[in-house]
């Protein structure tokens, strides 16, 4: 019988492959383990989130051995450079970027799990349902980190975002939140087919969807003797490829969805979608456009530059208006699930601008901002939960004068936001220190190398980076100032206002994400190597033509 | 086990935080436990502030006799750490330490003392403990008072003591959240306005330096650092690439090469200033051998490839015009913010009168004077060649500030509020100070003026704690601060009329007292520089005199019936004042108890960074 070539391949590579992709595997099981379960009498009456967590920790285990060993204490990512074996033919990709991403996908997964135990979100009949689909779209965001089709990118996405229109709607009985998961499926959808449609063109038009082979043809349709159409082709699909990212993104102008979302969805699902969304599809996203860009160890092709110089100010303008207008947009929110959204959208214009620089340190820089993000970002959505359990409310009035009423959640969500700001000595300080740090290298690397066109855009990126910074200290201040420094309703009226009796539990686990936050804002340099390590793939920069250099070397 | 001397300057950056982890243990409704204990923190610390410039002096005059001694110039002193040899133990009493902190940035816990840091470091501490005292009054969540408090001061020593600009930066933001807490819980009716205004002020002037430390960052410092660093570091990237094995010739060849390849970057001070004066020396016109750096010094004992390698780094961004003034004023403004400087000051008279009382003296007594050590430190020394350049419109911000401020000070009916004008007023004479520093008239004027500004800031930070206090007292009593409702308080309040004289004639610079000197000082200097701002420098002082006399004149004099009954100062109050009169007339009538000490550290600072030639 014959056998094309690829499926001998894969036929041959399958052992080795499935090994790779064990944690994925673990996820699958942990799946059907769940569905299964349910249908015995015994286990209708056990909250099903410990085994959950069970899997997830079984798979994070998996994820964490593949993580290449001795490379924690190295200097600098010359010291290291680890293997990229291209999976199921090319399909996928397997690298430290992906082993890295998949640790803090399922490492948040089983952070979500605990959260969920904490606050009693989903109960105990709706358990098994609940824990499928947040390990289903786990999954799916596996494969997008991992994606090295185009093909894959288009499943990863939707494998992902499937069960999160579900989850968003999870809440049945309320209203808001079925509109909530109705707005994410329709944004959603439409963003999907233009994303196919994208890929459609990119793939007919090439004969070839393997991103480092549209690498190479992107390069080749940049030549001067291009003709017009091929260009147009490119541009049309590149562009409809990358609005499904930025909806995953929600990056302005496809962020419609996220406040309404977050606001309708349970605080839970808001946290698990606010990080693990936004994480892998800025991991999609850094994989296609290093990949683009040439940045990729497995891209042959001297592009100097050329495809570099279109997508470092596209995506520095999408990281400028995404960041400023969450910003702004965050002012007049009284929900604090709404305010949230909208600081995760400058979040990740933030993150973007760190992605345009087009470096590998840009990356680098990315990967150490996503784990301080995981956990300032969770613990603001598990202190909104816990909150909500005890006043059942989300709105920013009924917190007035918290502090009074439950110190302990108050100071954390302090700590959270702040880190959300970036002040110092806090995670978020240190990530937000190390994207501004590389718009810095890179605006100085390309004036070094004739393109301080591009350099301009960064510096310019840098300056909307600090003035966000500034603008984002009015709304986050406003949610401390209505907890600390206004006074409750029964205080105006004379009377003492009640104390919060929120559980031990969650006290302990918004406190040691706190810590952590403080530990990771000190020392940092473990962090940073392992995040340099993560990116070891990648060049240090676009590749050039000998270009004779002016002054220094430059060590992105 | 670290040097002796780097667990002295922990301990007294970190007590404070300890003892304020410590009032988490207390138990509710121990208000009274707890201001005690939060007093006993502050007094620790003064206390090992205190020891630790004991040590400094001893170590000062031992070794180093005279004014301009090696001892005093922290930069020698850095310098000295860096060349000795690797694995020694470093000198434990020579108060300068560094342990690494975050390697894979090149960044350090380094913390220092020298005659300028330490006299900040001081006033700091003494004005910690009497604002404690003054808090005695706060009873509205007294546990989170205290713990801001002492966190705020942790903060304010620690960007004292830093001289790693990344450390320094760290500091100098933990200081804002304490501050805007302070004011907007604990603060008077507009507070949450005033705490905000002051916290977005204060964050955009940090986003300023922010920008100018990650541009400092990426220059590269290798010709400024002692060359065994770098020589260290090409062989890491030796072993690393797996060529650790080669020897003779091959190794040799390995190993330069590695070394062409070796960048330097860093946030030390020490080395920045290094850089700033080879700027300085550059634009000048200087090449690679008048500017004579340890990485000129390598190469020229080596090939002609490695002499063109060090002028082709004289190339970088750092040493163009450009560079050197778009870095200057970002880290200027940045600094001016928190001085406050004209026209970047009206959060400072908002912050002042909504602050607390003791919140008040801190803001005035030590915040403030960070703007002017964050000019001095940093600002200066790294971009002096813009600084120089600039000298007369720096001067012309500063005589703005002078002049504007003392009117302004004239026009308010609240109290506070005159005092907050009257501090804008004295820090113009800071940057006056600070500003004359100039290369290229040669001479000594400029040492004079930069004595002048730091004698000023520690003058002001005594007479203006004072003044905030004292109005406080009052406010405590009467409940209001407007001046034109005041009158006769002389009669019923002697003791307090007294103190008020001393110390209002201190701010106002009557000789003998403590405003005075560093007044003089910097008039003297700029006259130098420039007549016109001299004179109209001196001139102020008339204006000051009249908006000092004329509120001693509303609030003291007279007889006034409804105040009749009021109490004199209670023991609490007066041990708060005391102290502040005392070192009002002790810092007018013998200068030298301060100079003696900070003046050789700032002269030999002043040579450090800004001698041209080698």
């Amino acid at each position: 019988m014959f056998k094309p070539d690829f499926l001998l391949d894969l036929q041959s590579e399958l052992a080795a492959n499935i090994e790779a992709f064990l944690p994925e595997v673990i996820l699958c099981a942990g799946i059907v383990l769940l569905l299964v379960l349910r249908l015995f009498g015994t286990f209708k009456r056990l909250h099903l989130g410990w085994v959950a967590l069970g899997v997830s920790v079984a798979g994070l285990a998996v994820a964490l051995g593949q993580w290449p060993p001795g490379a924690f204490g190295l200097q600098t990512p010359e010291d290291f450079v680890g293997d990229r074996v291209p999976l199921f033919t090319g399909l996928l990709v397997y690298d430290n970027f992906t082993i890295f991403l998949r640790i803090f996908l399922i490492f948040f997964a089983a952070l979500v799990i605990v959260l969920t135990l904490l606050t009693g979100i989903p109960d105990r009949d709706d358990s098994a349902d609940f824990y499928c689909l947040l390990f289903g779209a786990t999954l799916g965001m596996c494969i997008m980190a991992s994606a090295n089709h185009l093909l894959m990118v288009f499943i990863g996405i939707e494998m992902a975002s499937l069960p999160s229109y579900a989850l968003a709607g999870f809440l049945k009985g309320r209203r808001q939140s079925s509109e909530a998961s109705l707005k994410y499926v329709v944004y959603g959808g439409g963003a999907s087919g233009v994303m196919l449609y994208g890929i459609s063109l990119l793939a007919g038009k090439f004969g070839t969807a393997s991103l480092p082979a549209l690498a190479t043809e992107y390069v080749n349709a940049l030549q001067p003797h291009a003709d017009a159409a091929t260009i147009a082709v490119l541009t049309l699909g590149t562009l409809f490829l990358f609005i499904g990212i930025a909806f995953k993104l929600a990056a302005v102008p496809f962020h419609f969805w996220c406040p309404d979302v977050f606001e309708g969805a349970s605080a839970e699902v808001a946290g698990f979608l606010s990080v693990a969304s936004k994480g892998a599809a800025l991991a999609l996203l850094g994989r296609v456009v290093f990949t683009f860009a040439g940045l990729d160890k497995s891209v042959h092709a001297a592009g100097e530059l050329d495809v570099a110089k279109y997508l470092l100010p596209m995506l520095a303008i999408f990281a400028a208006v995404t960041a400023t207008f969450g910003n702004l947009a965050a002012y007049l929110q009284t929900n604090l699930k709404r305010l949230l959204a909208y600081s995760t959208i400058a979040h990740a214009g933030y993150m973007m601008m760190g992605l345009a620089t087009l470096t590998r340190a840009g990356a680098g820089a990315v990967l150490f901002y996503l784990v301080a993000y995981l956990f300032m970002n969770l613990g603001a959505f598990a202190v909104v939960a816990f909150l909500r359990n005890q006043t059942g409310s989300e709105d920013l009035s009924s917190f007035r004068g918290l502090i009074r009423r439950s110190p302990v959640l108050t100071v954390t969500l302090a700590v959270f936001l702040l880190s959300l700001l970036g002040m110092p000595p806090l995670a978020g300080f240190a990530a937000k220190f190390q994207i501004f740090r590389v718009l810095y290298e890179g605006g100085q690397y390309y004036g070094t190398v004739g393109q301080p066109g591009l350099g301009w855009w960064l510096y310019a990126l840098l300056v909307i980076g600090g003035l966000n910074t500034v603008l984002s200290v009015v709304y986050y201040v406003k949610v401390m100032k209505v907890m600390i420094l206004e006074t409750t309703l029964e205080e105006v009226e004379g009377r003492p206002s009640p104390p919060l009796s929120a559980p031990g539990g969650s006290l302990l686990y918004a406190s040691l994400l706190a810590v952590v936050i403080l530990m990771v804002g000190i020392l940092w340099d473990p962090l940073a190597r392992v995040s340099d390590v993560g990116v070891d793939r990648f060049n240090v920069s676009p590749p050039l033509k000998a270009v004779a250099r002016a002054g220094t070397e430059v060590r992105p | 086990m670290p040097e002796n001397d780097l667990i002295w300057m922990s301990l007294l950056i970190f007590i404070p935080t300890a003892f304020a982890i410590g009032l988490l243990l207390f138990p509710k409704g121990w208000e009274e436990g707890m201001r005690w204990w939060s007093l006993f923190g502050t007094a620790a610390t003064l206390g090992v502030s205190i020891g630790i410039f004991g040590s400094y002096l001893v170590r000062v005059n031992q070794f180093h006799n005279g004014p301009g001694a090696p001892g005093a110039s922290l930069n020698e002193r850095a310098a000295a750490l860096d060349t000795a040899p690797l694995g020694a133990v470093p000198p434990s009493k020579d108060w300068v330490a560094r342990e690494s902190w975050i390697p894979r940035f090149n960044i350090n816990y380094f913390l220092g003392i020298d005659g300028i840091s330490l006299a900040l470091v001081l006033l700091t501490t003494v004005i910690s403990f009497l604002s404690m005292i003054a808090s005695w009054k706060i009873d509205k969540y007294v546990r989170g008072y205290c713990i801001l408090f002492l966190l705020l001061e942790t903060g304010m020593i620690g960007t004292f003591l830093a001289l790693d600009f990344f450390l320094f930066y760290i500091f100098w933001e933990v200081m804002l959240l304490p501050m805007y807490f302070l004011i907007g819980i604990w603060g008077g009716p507009r507070r949450e306005y005033a705490a905000i205004k002051f916290f977005l002020y204060t964050l955009f002037g940090s986003v300023l330096i922010l920008i100018a430390l990650l541009a400092f960052y990426f220059t590269d410092v290798r010709d400024y650092v002692p060359q065994e660093t770098v020589t260290n570091l090409a062989e890491q990237r030796l072993n690393s690439q797996g060529q650790s094995q080669l020897t003779g010739a091959d190794r040799v060849a390995a190993l330069d090469k590695a070394r062409e390849a070796v960048v330097v970057n860093t946030f030390d001070i020490m080395t920045l200033q290094k850089v700033g004066k080879a700027a300085l020396q550059r634009l000048h016109g200087a090449d690679a051998e008048a500017i004579n750096s340890e990485g000129w010094k390598w190469a020229a004992t080596r090939t002609d490839a490695d002499r063109e390698a060090v002028k082709a780094r004289l190339n970088q961004s750092f040493f163009t015009p450009g560079f050197q003034y778009t870095m200057f004023l970002l880290l200027f403004i940045g600094f001016a913010i928190k001085l406050p400087m004209f026209p970047f000051h009206t959060w400072l008279p908002d912050a002042h009168v909504e602050a607390p009382t003791p919140i008040s003296m801190i803001l005035a007594g030590v915040l403030l004077k960070m703007g002017g050590y964050g000019i001095l430190r940093i600002a200066y020394p790294i971009c002096p060649w813009a600084a120089e350049s600039l000298a007369w419109w720096v001067s012309l911000f500063g005589i703005i500030n002078i002049v504007y401020g003392a009117f302004a000070a004239m026009a308010q009916t609240d109290f506070k509020k005159l005092v907050a004008y009257s501090s804008i007023s004295h820090m113009g004479y800071v940057i006056l100070g600070i500003a004359v520093w100039s290369v290229s008239k040669g001479g000594d004027y400029w040492s004079f003026g930069m004595n002048g500004a730091m004698y000023q800031m520690l003058g002001h930070g005594i007479s203006s704690a004072g003044m905030f206090f004292l109005v406080g007292v009052i406010y405590d009593r009467a409940h209001h601060r407007n001046l034109d409702n005041f009158r006769g308080l002389a009669e019923p309040m002697p003791l307090y009329t007294g103190m008020s004289a001393v110390i209002f004639f201190a701010g106002m610079g009557l000789p003998g007292l403590c405003g005075f000197i560093g007044e003089v000082m910097v008039v003297l200097a700029t006259w130098e520089f420039s007549k016109v701002f001299s004179v109209l420098a001196a001139l102020t002082v008339v204006i000051t005199a009249a908006y000092i006399l004329w509120t001693i004149q509303r609030v003291y004099f007279g007889v006034n019936p409804a105040y009749k009954n009021f109490k004199d100062m209670e023991l609490r109050e007066v041990a708060c004042a005391v102290p502040l009169v005392v070192l009002a007339v002790a810092l007018g009538v013998y200068p030298q108890m301060i100079l003696s000490w900070m003046e050789p550290s700032v002269s030999r600072f002043i040579e450090q960074v800004t001698r041209v030639g080698p």
